[in-house]
């Protein structure tokens, strides 16, 4: 397996704030690896540093051997990074299709004078382009709804459609903020399933920042623990959870008998 | 029958106008004489629908709000008639290959002119503002409009305040509506792709866009290249219509007209900003009688309208130019 995104030292500060300190990590080609930590620990923070949100104080950002550090982040997309968010981000006014069709964008060999002239080309690449993201839809069960705005969708449903939007991109990696947030134990169980197929049928790695233990180390084959924006932690989830620091930095340290 | 039709429909319809009156730039309808009155209000209609289509695609696809849209109105016209009126002998002479075409080969070159000069306006005003948003870019662009105006009132050989006068009457109600169309083509068509489906991921989210590989910076000056070069081509229109322009006819107060026009046809709908534009100009006329109540009028209308449908006249209902290999 080779290594697809490598962090170097990285640190990010917002003003005097240390949000991401000198992390190094690593994901290989499909890997499916966790990164938990406290609230505020800066798992969102080290999310946003990879897509390119924010670019790091110091320390080196690689994508299959390429800096990506200072890059947009429609670029980074472009280098085969995808993300969903922990507050859905979907493109409201778009229908359910036209979500997963707007991703497309990055793949578009017709571009602005191409949607003018509206040529044989152009519309032969607009009909691959629907077929595509409709099987894309088809394989997530959302093809029925492909038609409806995407605002009208329900909660775990529209989590799934940042998936599917994400996959459009063509990615090598998945970058899920919180997936499960917000979902019941049955849509959870039914998350696990789906991360893991989408693992397999895409052949991506995926990194996943997730509250919820039992789905963290029901999937992940390796994961990451970020303590106030260090990394405390990492290994198999059987070593995490015996691991005497991340049991610390959750349940706080034991205390000497009073 | 695809969305091209239109395109041909328009290219038509210059074509057929062109032709016939080719030195007769005075007959303005094939049709014989229609009331000079009406002929008047529908060239101006056609002019509004160029503007509101044209700032529709910035304020209405993209999410960027614009107050500078009669600046760029400004660069066309003022472009435009620098080669028709201050250097028209000049370039009538240059054109003298054409025989009798001459002159409307030069009001289309004029046009031209126009609309790029407005087009560059619109990269250049594009390019710096591209960080703000929302308030900060309609004060940037509001500045914009005014540091055009007040360069005109300041440039001598431009008229300065007085206006510049004496521009060649081209513009006919063929040119006007070809060319209202065939900005209702490229709009409608550029946004009903999945080029364009850009433009509206950039106006729903812009985080979202960029991380789906969406260059959100490429959209937005695009959109202003695309919506400055349309309000050009509509300015040059307008000189060539008036006859006589001066700097206070392209003030804040055009622009707020334009937005007026998009807002009440409903944000992103190239129909409803259509009915609107041409609605409003006709309203505009009718109200005439009531001179002084005109605005309050309008004030009203618009106020009724955000109450009981804040999204626009045809804002949220189906899409233009559906076609066969078309969006849902």
């Amino acid at each position: 397996m080779s290594e697809l995104l490598r962090l170097e030292k990285v640190t990010v500060r917002f003003g005097g704030l240390v949000a991401v300190s000198e992390v190094d990590f690593h994901v290989a080609e499909g890997e499916l690896v966790g990164l938990i930590g406290p609230n505020g620990a800066g798992k969102t923070t080290l999310f946003n540093l990879v897509t390119g949100v924010y670019t790091p104080t110091t320390g080196r950002i690689c994508f299959e051997g390429r800096a990506v550090d200072g890059l947009n982040s429609s670029a980074i997309t472009g280098m085969g990074v995808a993300r969903t968010f922990q507050n859905i981000r979907l493109f409201n006014s778009l229908t359910v299709l036209d979500n997963v069709v707007a991703a497309f964008n990055l793949h578009l060999k017709s571009g602005f004078f191409g949607a003018l002239w509206r040529g044989a080309a152009f519309r032969a690449e607009e009909a691959q382009i629907r077929e595509e993201a409709l099987s894309l839809l088809e394989i997530f069960g959302l093809r029925e709804v492909a038609q409806t705005p995407c605002r009208s969708l329900p909660y775990g449903d529209q989590r799934r459609l940042e998936i599917v939007r994400a996959l459009a991109t063509r990615p090598k990696l998945l970058l899920l903020d919180e997936p499960a947030a917000g979902m019941n134990p049955t849509e959870k169980v039914e998350l696990m399933r789906l991360i893991r197929f989408t693992q397999e049928r895409f052949k991506l790695a995926v990194l996943l920042v997730e509250h919820d233990m039992k789905v963290v180390m029901g999937i992940c084959e390796r994961i990451a623990v970020l303590e106030y924006g260090r990394k405390i932690a990492e290994g198999t989830p059987s070593e995490i959870q015996k691991d005497k620091r991340v049991i610390a930095a959750y349940l706080g340290e034991e205390v000497a008998d009073a | 029958m695809g969305p091209r039709f239109l395109l041909l429909i328009s290219v038509a319809v210059m074509g057929l106008v062109s032709f016939l009156f080719t030195g007769h730039p005075e007959l303005s309808w094939p049709l014989g004489q229609v009331d000079d009155y009406l002929l008047n209000i529908l060239i101006l209609a056609g002019i509004n629908v160029i503007l509101a289509v044209s700032l529709n695609i910035v304020n209405g696809h993209t999410g960027q709000f614009s107050l500078g849209h009669a600046g760029f109105m400004a660069v066309g016209a003022y472009g435009s008639a620098t080669l028709t009126q201050i250097n028209g002998k000049v370039f009538l002479a240059d054109l003298s290959f054409l025989g009798n075409a001459a002159p409307t080969g030069l009001f289309v070159l004029s046009l031209l002119a126009g609309g790029v000069f407005a087009a560059l306006a619109g990269l250049a005003v594009g390019l710096p503002s591209l960080r703000l948003k929302g308030d900060y870019l309609a004060i940037v662009t509001l500045g914009f409009g005014e540091i055009i105006r007040v360069m005109i009132q300041n440039t001598e050989s431009l008229g300065g305040a007085r206006g510049l006068a004496g521009i060649p009457p081209h513009t006919s109600l063929g040119w006007t509506w070809g060319i209202s169309l065939l900005a209702i083509y490229c709009v409608g068509s550029l946004v009903n792709s999945t080029y364009g489906r850009g433009f509206l991921a950039v106006r729903d989210d812009e985080i979202a866009a960029e991380a789906m590989g969406v260059n959100t910076t490429r959209y937005k000056v695009t959109a202003f290249v695309v919506g400055a070069f349309f309000a050009g081509l509509a300015g040059a229109l307008y000189a060539h219509f008036i006859g006589y322009i001066t700097p206070e006819g392209f003030s804040f107060l055009k622009s707020v007209d334009v937005v007026v026009m998009v807002i009440l046809g409903g944000m992103g709908s190239t129909a409803g900003v259509t009915v609107a534009a041409i609605g409003l100009t006709f309203l505009n006329e009718a109200l005439r009688e009531a001179e002084q109540y005109r605005m309050v009028a309008f004030a009203l209308l618009l106020i009724i309208l955000m109450i009981t449908r804040p999204q626009g006249l045809l804002g949220g209902l189906g899409r233009w130019l559906p076609g066969k290999g078309g969006k849902p």
